[in-house]
């Protein structure tokens, strides 16, 4: 019913863990697609929040981007592989913008929403206190809209990890979790996936824990914007 | 400090269902440091006109003039509390919502940091400095905002209801220290209210709008000398007139408020 081969046991993928992580293929891997989706996250984190937020402070801007970005989001990243494929290349840098492109979009709507949620009685509090345009927008626009912020980024890099562990296998990159993953399907390693995925799991949960968490905790919800 | 002219506002606000009057036809003159108290039922038009006023909201016919001078939009020299708790900035503590109109200014921290404090410790708050506004109490947040509003000194204060959250005993307090400090700074102030006996408690002049769409209805003068006691029997026979203007029933043995 369950044939070894398929469905290891637990202690089969830990020792398969350990044994990888000693040799130092694992950590390899990791490394390699760590740097490729924290790249391409934070292409998509500079322009989605700086496009995001020219939308909601443009009408002109938004009239621009949003059919752009709306025709484009709902887009699976996987479908937009091959042609990022072909204008730049095998390698990691097609995968960087890829993930780079197709992460940015929660990041853009989630941005623009958050500057529409600016409330209107803050802005006017400030303009009446003296605020010029650019303090209006460090001081208010950008702390107002981070609880939104923020979520975007969230949903922003569910998306990077989605695309890059697809796209490392098509790019035909040497090194990669992506890769090891899909590379480890042909010898029917299923215990070498498997590690792989248990690596995915636990990347994502410290940068979860130690990134956004403290980011938080820090800000919006200090501050009540968030319940804790 | 400077007189404001209200030359024949209107002004509508555009909804999904159609135009909505907030006021109509309202004309009054402030003079110079004078304390005006608008009164009226809800939803004819008080916050409306003092965002107006406060130029937040174009008027779509009349014009307001400042000091002379016909305002086009929003000024420092006009400080604003809103009805609204929400108003101070979640992100930012007693102290430095309180000092952003200074740090827009300028002024170097030390020193806003001392005049913040300084107006903190006036509405009560010195031990809450350093809180932050979701860890203050509706009345809480509403002294952070008038110290917030009074900090950066404009020569013209908008209030509206500002002390409507406020127990009686902290609101006695608060309205004490707003009549000082407008007797200290003679600054010019626009202030909301419901409340009959703080508008005679703390007004030159009240000015009485309809229901809805909201005009100037009425325009009295209080003429009761300062420090004004509102356990007196003028103080008693001023409410009890207010009263008649909105349009209460008043009985022969004072105000029923
Ligand atoms: N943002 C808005 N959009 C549309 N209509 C509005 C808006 N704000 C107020 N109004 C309308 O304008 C009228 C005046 O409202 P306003 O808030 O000025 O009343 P108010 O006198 O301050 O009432 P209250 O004492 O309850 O605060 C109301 O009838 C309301 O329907
Ligand atoms: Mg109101």
């Amino acid at each position: 019913m369950f044939p070894a081969r398929l469905f290891p046991t637990i202690e089969t993928v830990a020792h398969t863990f350990f044994t990888l992580t000693a040799n130092g293929i694992l950590p390899h891997h990791a490394i390699e697609t760590v740097i490729r989706l924290l790249s391409g996250f934070a292409l998509a984190a500079v322009f989605g929040v700086g496009i995001g937020i020219l939308m909601g402070r443009s009408r002109l801007a938004e009239d621009i981007f949003l059919p752009l970005v709306s025709i484009c989001a709902p887009i699976p990243g996987l479908a937009y592989t091959p042609l990022f494929l072909l204008w730049f290349g095998l390698g990691s840098f097609s995968s960087i913008l890829l993930v780079g492109f197709v992460s940015a979009f929660p990041i853009i709507f989630n941005s623009w929403t958050g500057v529409k949620a600016v409330k209107e009685i803050w802005v006017r509090s400030a303009h009446s206190m003296g605020a010029d345009d650019r303090r209006m927008f460090t001081h208010v626009i950008l702390p107002g809209a981070l609880p939104y912020i923020l979520t975007g980024l969230r949903l922003g890099l569910a998306q990077a990890w989605r695309v890059l562990v697809a796209v490392e296998m098509l790019a035909a990159v040497p090194w990669g979790l992506g890769w090891l993953i899909f590379g480890a399907r042909k010898f029917l390693n299923t215990d070498a996936m498997l590690a792989g995925i248990v690596v995915i799991a636990i990347i994502g949960l410290l940068l979860e824990k130690l990134v956004f968490q403290k980011i938080e905790n820090f800000t919006v919800v200090r501050w009540g914007m968030v319940a804790a | 400090m400077v007189p404001i002219a209200i030359d024949n506002v209107t002004l509508e606000y555009d909804t999904p269902a159609g135009k909505v009057t907030g006021v109509k036809d309202v004309s009054f003159d402030i003079g110079a440091s004078e304390f005006v108290c608008i009164v009226g039922p809800s939803g004819c038009g008080k916050s409306t006109l003092l965002n107006v006023i406060a130029g937040f909201l174009a008027p779509a016919a009349g014009e307001i003039r400042i000091a002379g001078k016909t305002i086009t939009g929003h000024g420092m020299d006009r400080g604003v509390v809103f009805q609204d708790f929400a108003q101070l900035f979640p992100w930012r503590t007693a102290l430095g919502n309180v000092s952003f109109g200074l740090e827009m200014k300028g002024v170097a921290k030390d020193e806003r940091d001392r005049i913040a404090r300084e107006q903190l410790r006036l509405v009560k708050l010195e031990k809450f400095v350093d809180s932050f506004p979701h860890h203050l109490s509706g009345g809480m947040q509403q002294r952070v905002a008038i110290a917030r509003a009074l900090a950066y000194n404009p020569s013209v204060l908008l209030m509206d209801e500002p002390f409507a959250a406020l127990d009686a005993m902290t609101r006695d307090d608060m309205q004490t220290l707003l009549a000082d400090v407008w007797r200290e700074t003679r600054k010019t102030v626009i202030y909301v209210t419901h409340n009959v006996a703080e508008a005679v408690y703390l007004a030159d002049r009240v000015i009485v709008m309809s229901a809805h769409p909201g005009t100037v209805q009425a325009d009295i003068r209080i003429d009761l000398p300062r420090p004004r006691d509102p356990l007196s029997v003028e103080f008693l026979e001023c409410q009890k007139q207010l009263m008649r203007h909105l349009g209460h029933k008043v009985s022969g043995n004072g105000a029923a408020h």
